[in-house]
């Protein structure tokens, strides 16, 4: 039986869809059947994130209305055996899909894949009610600004309400220069605030914005920052024990002087 | 003379070390503020379970308006650093002390 994670984080623009891309191929690249759902209905992103846009023929909608087989509305991607994208409708909006029906379409999918990882639309609303209706873990998305912790902590509650205990954090684009001259929040900072545990660290990476480009996730990079950290959490999520990969860059001479004088 | 140019120095260090005018301690402030407010409104009964005990507990003591009586999150500054933390202020008008604290 598969496992449901639902990726989410409140705030719209902090990485949700990259980062289901990158955990679903990373954990196919790790040998395990996996399928992305995205429920982010009427606004359809996963496909092209993924670079699987021109071979849509049906999406969920069709899925869960019975107009086609659940077989028919998977699209397999050839790169990454063991990978499949459930789209979403494009023309349709969030009540296309019920909660019921997501329940449903997620104990289906368990019979067949190792991870069913789910693309949460931005909001509290109804998409996000769907989205985590058929889930047993949750993972929440944020960036080290305040608007984005404030509306991660908001969902983590919302989350705890709906019965999705401890669900784990991944904080996106932190800019170590930043943080190292204190003008970003550090990972301490965020988890001291959130108070849940947390699963990975992605840097900011210009990688992200040319894999995006090409429609090639990054965890496939093995140049990248970012698909080493994608990487490591997908280790993560199969139970390893995977340490924080070093963000320390190259600080300049202020830098080095503090640390010299200061010791941090 | 050497002991003030030394301070100099050192306060020229301060600004490059982490300290608590840098804009990220102003973010983690101001985020820790709101999300008490923020926290309080994902259970509205909140406040009411505070203001129903502190109601159950006072009046043992005291005669209180309770129709007056009015609790809130709000912000105060803690005195030994001026740093900005969340406060409960309750506001308790008294009609009357009861008679057991006479004794």
């Amino acid at each position: 039986m598969g496992e449901v994670i639902v990726i989410t984080s409140g705030k719209g623009g902090v990485g949700k869809t990259t980062t289901t891309a990158n955990i679903g191929a990373g954990l196919a690249s790790l040998g395990k059947k996996v399928v992305v759902v995205d429920a982010d209905i009427g606004l359809r992103n996963l496909d092209v994130v993924l670079g699987l846009e021109n071979r849509i023929v049906y999406d969920i909608v069709d899925v869960v209305d019975k107009v086609c087989r659940l077989k028919q509305g998977l699209i397999r991607d050839k790169r990454y055996e063991g990978l499949y994208l459930l789209p979403a409708a494009q023309t349709k909006d969030k009540t296309a899909v019920s909660p019921r029906q997501m329940q449903e379409l997620c104990e289906e999918l368990k019979e067949h894949f190792d991870f069913i990882i789910i693309d949460c639309p931005a909001g509290i609303e109804q998409g996000f009610q769907n989205a985590i209706a058929g889930a047993q873990k949750a993972i929440v998305v944020t960036t080290p600004e305040i608007s984005a912790v404030r509306d991660a902590d908001r969902i983590i509650g919302l989350l705890e309400s709906k019965g999705l205990h401890n669900p784990l954090l991944i904080i996106n684009r932190i800019k170590q220069e930043m943080v190292a001259r204190g003008d970003m929040m550090n990972i301490d900072d965020m988890i001291d605030i959130l108070a849940i545990d947390l699963l990975g660290v992605v840097p900011d990476d210009e990688a992200i914005v040319i894999s995006t480009n090409k429609g090639e996730p990054v965890v496939s990079d093995d140049k990248a920052f970012a698909g080493q950290a994608y990487r490591n959490i997908a280790n993560r999520i199969l139970g390893e024990e995977v340490p924080l990969m070093d963000l320390e860059v190259d600080e300049g001479l202020v830098g080095k002087l503090r640390k010299l004088i200061f010791g941090k | 003379m050497g002991n003030n140019k030394g301070g100099i120095k050192l306060d020229f260090f301060k600004k490059l070390s982490k300290n608590d005018s840098n804009s990220k301690s102003v973010a983690k402030e101001r985020l820790k503020l709101v999300l008490i407010h923020d926290r309080a409104n994902v259970s509205p009964r909140f406040l009411d379970m505070v203001k129903g005990d502190i109601i159950r507990v006072i009046s043992d003591y005291m005669e209180i308006d309770e129709e007056g009586l009015d609790v809130k999150f709000t912000k105060t500054r803690r005195e030994s650093d001026n740093a900005p933390i969340p406060a409960l202020i309750a506001n308790i008008p008294i009609l009357k002390m009861k008679d057991k604290m006479k004794d």
